[in-house]
């Protein structure tokens, strides 16, 4: 019986299909894409949409979601201030997709932010999301521009659509490593990383800076972005008696870890980069988070009075501090508006070439793209946890120079090292 | 006479009709629904080659398997590796997808021999171990030496070409562009069709008997004569050159692949597929290969929906996609825990089951 | 010695955590054969449960009355969940084909992290340091009082599971059910009643586990249960799944396997397989033991349970 209803659905849903076919492929005449163009034409002010795509779901929801946030709150500020483009009001429209920061799916929603039309992405978050989908933008030629993906690779693919507002790992591990060196007289340092692309590519690149300048690697230890145990790397740590670790990682791990440490009784420096650069590494760490050091590209947000309305802004509006690359998605939009305001046009074709002409002090600092759409040298600052809160110690501006040699050494220099232990 | 004629037209119609649906499939979902749907398709014809691979092991020889896109895996980096800068190797996909499918023929035996013993959930654990296994290797040999570039994955990997037509490019006819996704669907319509080919022979084959021997009574399977290791290990194979050349075509789909594409929980969603659809008979895996990939893009509209029905957004729609696709699986189980289309042996024995009264375990 | 000893106490601190968890997976597999893929989503909703009501009276009562009301919410709150799915999931399902509670254990797993993810959002949220925890040193190594209380506690609760099933009339019942449900049915056991008892005991059982990480790591997240899940799955499974004492005996492996291959593989393998194939060696032990010991260590030679 059910079987024989089974059959017959699916016949009535096979026959519903064709018939859909038949007629959608009748008046298949004047193309649909022309159709939808149309429409926003028609009232007064022009509708710009603009992409975001992040995981709203999964592990890394949290930051995710703080990348759209970041996004949304750009847009209803650009909105507030009345933009005008070519001389004609817009309205920018928030296209949020979810990634589930998985490469598949990642191509999937690129495609369905291509089909929206949307001016321009701020996406995604993981490289391994990013790297994928940037094929889809190139094709489309609709610009992309990613507040958190850190793998160099991103944009060596050629495409002139891809861009990022966020240091890559060949510009942030070097300079916490110089840090560690000339500031915290580091000398013997145990690097821990959390097995991702970003925290392995920026322990890698510090790694190949503190070893180039004499101090020694006692350890390399590796952990995962899942784990809250790190006794058992961290005791082996304790044996070999650092005076500075190295994480690359995110907060969630970096702050059970000090916390870890301290339980430990190891009395040994802890430093990280940008991951852990958060209010809420300072609030899961408690008073373990005293004393850690941290970098972030661009100026210390509380100086800067854009950066610290951004923060103030972000709170009312989402009753929750900023995660992590929130500042970065809002510059991002930022630098779309900016572009779109000097071409004088929403469109992707006349825009794009002003993009890699910005030149826009957002939150983050300085922005301005190399040929290749990576940040040109701006200036990292560096943190540290006092009295509960992070303060900014320093800013460093990287010599442009030795950019892009540590990733290079790092790879190479790997097999080294492991023969040497 | 006449009678076997008709129904042999009719078939022929039918059969016809299908091609020409197929055909015009993804022109007209472009059309009308998007590009983006197309690509959901792409992925979809990529699931329904994993999942009746995995039917062959869990369906046909019912071994519980959940490490199984490991071989998915497997597959992936042999292209990725070797059509790629990574080594500078750029090797032709007549080539690399056969090996592909080999090295992953290859694991799936050596996977499957320490298994031969286990039993049931047993064989779940081994097998999820295995698939997390393989995933912290290509996710951690980047050193001592660089083979798989770790966490960061391969990029600019190959796109499926040969003498000069690669299906990375757009073709355009008289103004009628054919774009990759297209190419592409119809490169992945001929390898799912092929293994749905290969599957259906497979079932009623001298080997397709035995596994399903095995999976009723291996006692008595092997009393009957049935050599149970090589035809287990066998199984074992099959399935995963299925993955392994779905693997291959996903890489040259994606261009980038890094083991995060290859998690536990992608494992656990190919299972879901193949139970859900109707473990043992392809149609259902088909089915629910197509419908467990769909429905969650499907879902994604439940967003805007929202807004429009009730003016305002009171679920996040990210959370609500995920809450509909949980309460999907309860339901479908529920209301028909044998699959949505099940394999008639499989019914029979349904009904056996609660003849005799006989508790789950 | 002491680097030694300290790593020995980090295993059996994780692997007492395991053990807990992974006692909530064998109850229910021994008496069902099904594996609850939705249990660690339990230990997940015990941990934020507990967190959102130590947040919430802060330091108001003596911290041990919070802890205790904390833990106690937790138990109810998850008896209730634990009962709800078994009735709504599972017991329909009791003599479906082996797999598709399977899938509806998945689809109730999505279902309690996203209804958590909409009650508690999706950010890790820290637990209020209400409790300076002390120091304990022995032989150089350092624990907490916290851990140090967090390991007997577990040490205790086990040892009262363990004499509640043996010498209990319920206990008997479960155990009776364990081996033939029809016949302990026509024995005069309610097997229904039994089931929905092993299901609250394991989900009171996940809620003070969650208890305990929450405690140990001071945070939470909708998607903790996932991986606290996964491992004590895999020690159920090693100790011989379906049995109680093996169980405690898997978790507690399971930890020290951990800790030692994360603290001293490295430097075994000349720094090629460190600490980043850590769950590889859990892995491999696991098949391993397997192939020895189909059953798992302390299981019972079952015959058939495919």
């Amino acid at each position: 019986m059910d079987r024989r209803l089974l059959i017959k659905s699916a016949a009535a849903v096979f026959a519903v299909a064709t018939t859909l076919a038949l007629t959608a492929c009748g008046d298949k005449t004047p193309p649909p894409a022309a159709k939808k163009a149309d429409a926003p034409k028609a009232p007064e002010v022009q509708v710009i949409k603009i992409g975001s795509a992040s995981p709203l779901t999964g592990t890394e929801a949290h930051i995710g979601i703080d990348i759209r946030n970041g996004v949304q709150l750009a847009i209803e500020d650009a909105n507030k201030a009345n933009v005008q483009i070519g001389g004609k009001p817009v309205k920018f429209e928030l296209v949020a997709e979810d990634d589930e920061a998985n490469p598949t799916k990642a191509t999937t929603v690129a495609q369905k932010l291509v089909d929206a039309k949307v001016a321009g992405v701020v996406g995604h978050f993981n490289s391994g999301a990013s790297i994928p989908a940037s094929k889809i933008y190139a094709d489309a030629g609709i610009p992309q521009i990613s507040p958190s993906s850190t793998n160099p690779d991103y944009t060596l693919k050629g495409y002139k659509t891809t861009f990022r507002v966020v240091a890559h790992d060949g510009q942030q591990g070097p300079t916490l490593g110089r840090f560690a060196l000339d500031k915290l007289k580091a000398k013997n340092i145990a690097v821990i990383d959390d097995a991702t692309a970003y925290g392995q590519g920026l322990a890698d690149n510090f790694e190949a800076t503190v070893k180039a300048g004499g101090a020694k690697v006692v350890a390399r230890e590796h952990t995962t972005n899942k784990d809250t145990d790190f006794k058992a790397i961290l005791t082996k740590i304790k044996g070999k008696n650092p005076d500075l670790i190295m994480f690359g990682g995110i907060d969630p791990q970096a702050a059970p870890m000090k916390k870890q440490m301290a339980e430990l009784g190891i009395k040994a420096q802890f430093i990280g980069g940008d991951g852990m650069q958060t209010p809420n590494f300072i609030k899961l760490a408690g008073d373990a988070a005293e004393g850690a050091y941290a970098s972030i590209p661009g100026l210390p947000k509380e100086t800067m009075p854009g950066g610290k309305e951004f923060l103030a802004k972000y709170k009312a509006k989402f009753n929750a501090e900023v995660e992590l690359f929130a500042p970065m998605g809002y510059d991002a939009v930022m630098v779309f508006i900016e572009a779109m305001k000097r071409a004088g046009s929403a469109d992707p074709t006349k825009f794009l070439a002003e993009i890699s002409k910005t030149n826009y002090t957002g939150v983050i600092g300085p922005i301005a793209f190399d040929d290749k759409g990576d940040l040109t040298n701006g200036p990292i600052t560096i943190y540290v946890v006092k009295g509960g809160k992070w303060e900014a110690l320093e800013t460093v501006t990287p010599n442009a120079g030795a950019n892009n040699a540590p990733k290079g050494d790092a790879k190479a220099e790997a097999p080294k090292d492991a023969a040497k232990k | 006479m006449s009678t076997l004629k008709a129904f042999d037209s009719a078939r022929w119609v039918k059969i016809a009709l299908l091609c020409v649906v197929l055909v015009a499939l993804p022109f007209v979902i472009d059309a009308t629904l998007g590009r983006a749907w197309v690509r959901i398709i792409d992925v979809a014809l990529l699931f329904v080659m994993l999942a009746l691979g995995l039917n062959i092991v869990v369906g046909y020889a019912g071994l519980l398997d959940l490490g199984y896109i490991a071989f998915f895996a497997v597959g992936a980096y042999c292209y990725a590796l070797l059509a790629s800068p990574q080594f500078g190797i750029h090797g032709s996909f007549l080539v690399l997808l056969p090996l592909g499918a080999m090295v992953a023929a290859v694991f799936g035996i050596i996977l499957g021999a320490p298994t031969l013993k286990l039993r049931g959930d047993y064989l779940a654990i081994v097998t999820l171990g295995f698939g997390e296994i393989i995933r912290i290797f290509l996710n951690n040999l980047n050193r001592p030496f660089n083979l798989t570039n770790g966490p960061q994955g391969i990029t600019l990997i190959d796109p499926l070409q040969a003498g000069g037509i690669s299906l990375s490019k757009t073709y355009t006819y008289d103004g009628f562009a054919i774009a990759p996704v297209h190419l592409y669907y119809f490169v992945f319509l001929a390898c799912a069709l092929l293994t749905i080919f290969i599957s259906l022979r497979l079932e009623n084959s001298r080997i397709g008997r035995a596994w399903v021997a095995i999976r009723e009574d291996e006692l008595a399977a092997s009393a009957m004569g049935i050599n149970t290791r090589n035809v287990k290990l066998l199984a074992f194979a099959m399935g995963a050159t299925f993955g392994g050349v779905a693997g291959g075509l996903f890489a040259s789909f994606q261009g980038f692949i890094s083991p995060e594409s290859f998690t536990l929980l992608d494992s656990v969603m190919v299972l879901c597929m193949v139970v859900l659809g109707g473990m043992g008979n392809v149609r259902g895996v088909v089915l629910g290969a197509i419908l467990l990939t769909a429905l969650p893009e499907a879902l994604r509209y439940i967003g805007p929906l929202q807004q429009q029905w009730l003016g305002r957004v009171f679920i996040d729609p990210s959370d609500l996609r995920m809450l509909l696709f949980g309460l999907a699986l309860v339901l479908m189980m529920l209301f028909r825990p044998a699959g949505l289309w099940p394999s008639k042996t499989r019914q029979r024995e349904l009904i056996g089951i609660d003849a005799t009264e006989k508790a789950g375990g | 010695m002491d680097i030694f000893l300290q790593q020995i106490l980090n295993g059996l601190l994780l692997g007492s955590i395991y053990a807990l968890v992974a006692l909530g997976y064998t109850m229910v597999y021994g008496i069902l054969g099904l594996i609850n893929f939705a249990h660690g989503d339990i230990v997940m909703i015990g941990a934020l449960v507990a967190l959102s009501v130590v947040t919430a009276l802060g330091t108001s009562m003596p911290v041990m009355l919070v802890l205790l009301i904390a833990t106690a919410t937790a138990v109810a709150v998850c008896v209730a969940l634990g009962l709800i799915i078994e009735r709504t999931a599972y017991r329909p399902l009791r003599r479906a084909p082996r797999l598709a509670p399977l899938i509806t254990a998945i689809g109730v797993s999505i279902l309690i992290q996203y209804s958590a993810a909409l009650v508690w959002g999706k950010q890790y949220m820290s637990l209020p340091e209400i409790v300076k925890p002390g120091k304990i040193e022995f032989g150089g190594a350092q624990i907490t009082t916290t851990q140090a209380f967090i390991f007997v506690l577990a040490c205790a609760i086990m040892a009262a599971l363990l004499w509640f099933v043996k010498t209990s009339r319920m206990g008997r019942a479960m155990r009776a059910t364990e081996q033939n449900p029809d016949v302990a049915g026509l024995m005069g056991v309610d097997t229904t009643r039994v089931i929905a008892f092993t299901f609250a005991l394991g989900a009171s059982i996940g809620a003070i586990a969650g208890v305990m990480v929450v405690l140990y790591y001071g945070q939470g997240h909708y998607f903790m249960g996932f991986m606290v899940g996964l491992k004590a799955f895999t020690a159920a499974v090693l100790g011989g799944i379906g049995n109680i004492p093996g169980a405690m005996l898997g978790g507690l492996l399971l930890g020290l396997i951990e800790s030692l291959a994360a603290g001293y593989m490295g430097d075994i393998t000349g720094g090629v397989f460190g600490s980043n194939y850590r769950d590889v060696y859990a892995f491999i032990v696991l098949v391993l033991v397997l192939m020895l010991r189909p059953s798992g260590l302390m299981g019972v030679s079952s015959g058939d349970r495919a």
